[in-house]
């Protein structure tokens, strides 16, 4: 469970500080897939980056599964992110002199497994986002879906809870972004990732099962903060215990 | 694996420049190994000198000559074991531009307080034996062609005149730091030509006296009893270790050596800005992919090594490159210079010091980037891709 209790964050821009969320509360479900909507400016990168644990609120609590990430330290918040928070950006942000295996295998360097059990988890990352015969090409060598299928590769290799995807088809054509919705949506359904996914595009949206819109840092009236129906949220169909 | 990889492959990212970057760090650290070098060739007198023989000359000069009459009553003096002595002689061989150290000596005396000047028994006798025959060094004979039994005339300046040899011997060095670019003859020769050509103020004089002292701890206290012995005469001595007598040179050239070593740190210097900027430039490129590193949840420590590890690799490619051309470029640079530098050896602390300012050069170069890169705001740095 993600639960946000009276968040507030500004930013210094030119010597003043903005406002960009306001005294914000919100609740995500486990095994939840919500659309963060809203004009530009609206806080919904800042809302999904404060979730993320890759910045700090001005005030309030971010709890999730009770733990306030709030309150730790930059080195407590790099180790809470690299075992339940994985990243999915617009521009895929893969490293571009790694080949697509190195992409993926990346995050388990920071943990204890074998040489033999990281490759067999990259490899079946891979596969599974439909790049088995793509490990040896640099990003360069592929297209932008490709490019943000690795990312989603990478997103998932260290089995995280939450997957936090910051407009992740804006730099695609419809194809491969209808394909990459599919896939977080499959993510979602068959292994109960609880993904929070900032989009402009209401086609988009529609893959979540609830849609949050911001205005001016603070939920749109009407909104609820808390999911509606938790149970259908939590039990989506054809859920699966399949992990890494 | 991986890691190492990613750093690899970020070395050579951007071809042209870090070619570039290699090549000053080449060049950088071959400027300064060749720069020590010459530093180090300006001292082999010195250290190549002996703790066991102390030299007398002249204490208001070592222009001026001391009798030769001195010779019996330093023998005299508690703790010399041997006396011999070496008188300059500065001829110059064909032309000026061939300059090379050249001594009227006693000749057995010399040679066995010199034993690093390595001589075959047959050109020790031959030396010994004929009174104009000279010997010389490796260096010299491979400089100008010469061989055992060739003719030499050397033109002399303080000793007018043509003056003969023959080439009875050429000694070679014990030691790569032994200086082989002397030429030895008999001062009895020159003693006996300079009353037959009547240079009656260069007769039965000598430069200086080399005094072969059985225990080098009472150099200091030896020294004084000589020096003592004749104070208040006409000729007053001064005696010094032989490294003191040799560092008294140097000194006399100590600003030309200080410029050089002042100049060989800052070549270091400035590749160390190129460096630092070089990987300035690098760090600001990569913002976004820093920024990425750390939202996957590698530590700011991490970021920071990785620029840092970039840096010493570029760094220590570079600095290991020229230190290893170093050597022949030291050899080509020694041939070129002829006698001039009797030894131009590169020393095994010349290569230590080059490696190690080349590991400082990295180091210091990825300081602010580092320091930088690792506390870039994640979400800033997103903004940067």
């Amino acid at each position: 469970m993600i639960e946000l209790r009276h968040v507030s964050k500004r930013y210094k821009r030119g010597g003043q500080l903005v406002p960009v969320l306001h005294d914000l509360s919100l609740c995500v479900a486990r095994g939840e897939f919500l659309a963060l909507m809203g004009p530009s400016g609206s806080g919904k990168s800042t809302l999904l980056n404060l979730i993320a644990g890759i910045d700090r609120p001005d005030s309030g609590e971010i709890l999730i599964d009770g733990q306030d990430i709030a309150r730790m330290n930059e080195s407590e918040l790099a180790r809470w992110r690299a075992q339940h928070v994985g990243f999915i950006f617009q521009f895929y942000n893969l490293i571009p002199v790694l080949t697509a295996f190195e992409n993926v295998a990346l995050p388990l360097q920071l943990t204890s497994l074998s040489e033999a059990a990281k490759k067999a988890r990259v490899l079946k990352a891979l596969t599974m986002v439909g790049l088995a015969d793509r490990l040896d090409h640099t990003p360069s060598e592929l297209s932008g879906g490709q490019q943000q299928r690795v990312a989603i590769a990478r997103a998932l290799i260290t089995d995280p809870s939450i997957i936090v995807a910051d407009e992740p088809t804006g730099d695609l054509d419809r194809q491969s972004a209808h394909d990459i919705l599919v896939m977080l949506s499959g993510l979602n359904r068959e292994m109960g990732k609880t993904i929070l996914m900032v989009t402009h595009d209401p086609k988009a949206a529609e893959h979540a099962l609830r849609i949050v819109h911001l205005e001016k840092g603070q939920l749109e009236a009407g909104i609820a903060a808390v999911p509606l129906t938790p149970a259908a949220s939590v039990a989506p169909t054809q859920k699966t215990d399949a992990h890494f | 694996m991986l890691i190492f990889n990613l750093l690899l492959r970020n070395v050579w990212r951007h071809k042209g420049r870090a070619a570039l970057t290699f090549l000053g760090l080449l060049v950088a650290t071959l400027a300064f190994g060749l720069l020590s070098t010459v530093v180090s060739a300006w001292y082999a007198g010195a250290e190549g000198a002996s703790n066991a023989r102390l030299i007398t000359r002249n204490s208001i000069s070592l222009v001026f000559p001391l009798p030769i009459s001195h010779a019996e009553r330093i023998r005299q003096v508690d703790g010399v074991s041997s006396l011999s002595w070496a008188n300059w002689f500065g001829g110059i061989y064909k032309e000026p531009k061939n300059f090379f150290p050249q001594f009227a000596i006693q000749p057995e005396s010399y040679l066995n307080a010199y034993p690093e000047y390595l001589l075959t028994e047959a050109e020790r006798t031959d030396f010994l034996r004929d009174r104009r025959a000279v010997v010389i060094g490796r260096k010299i004979a491979n400089s100008y062609g010469l061989k055992v039994g060739d003719n030499l005339t050397l033109k002399g300046t303080i000793y007018p005149g043509d003056w003969e040899f023959q080439v009875a011997g050429i000694y070679e060095g014990r030691q790569t730091s032994t200086d082989t670019a002397q030429l030895f003859f008999h001062w009895d020769y020159l003693n006996e030509e300079a009353k037959r050509r009547n240079l009656p103020r260069s007769q039965n004089t000598t430069g200086v006296f080399i005094v072969q002292i059985a225990e080098p701890a009472r150099a200091a206290e030896i020294s004084l009893q000589i020096d003592s012995l004749f104070r208040n005469s006409a000729y007053e001595t001064l005696t010094e270790t032989e490294k003191a007598f040799q560092l008294g040179f140097v000194a006399m050239t100590e600003a030309i050596v200080v410029a050089i070593q002042i100049v060989s740190y800052v070549v270091i210097l400035i590749i160390m800005a190129v460096m630092a900027n070089t990987m300035a430039m690098t760090a600001r490129e990569r913002t976004g992919e820093y920024a990425t590193l750390k939202a996957l949840g590698f530590s700011p420590q991490f970021v920071a090594g990785l620029i840092t590890a970039e840096s010493l690799m570029l760094a220590v490619f570079g600095g290991i490159a020229g230190a290893v051309i170093t050597f022949p470029v030291a050899r080509t640079f020694g041939d070129a210079m002829g006698t001039i530098f009797p030894v131009f050896e590169v020393a095994s602390q010349t290569t230590v010091m080059q490696l190690i300012l080349a590991l400082i050069v990295g180091l210091v170069a990825s300081v602010i980037p580092a320091w930088r890169a690792s506390r870039i705001r994640i979400v800033e740095g997103l903004r940067a891709i």
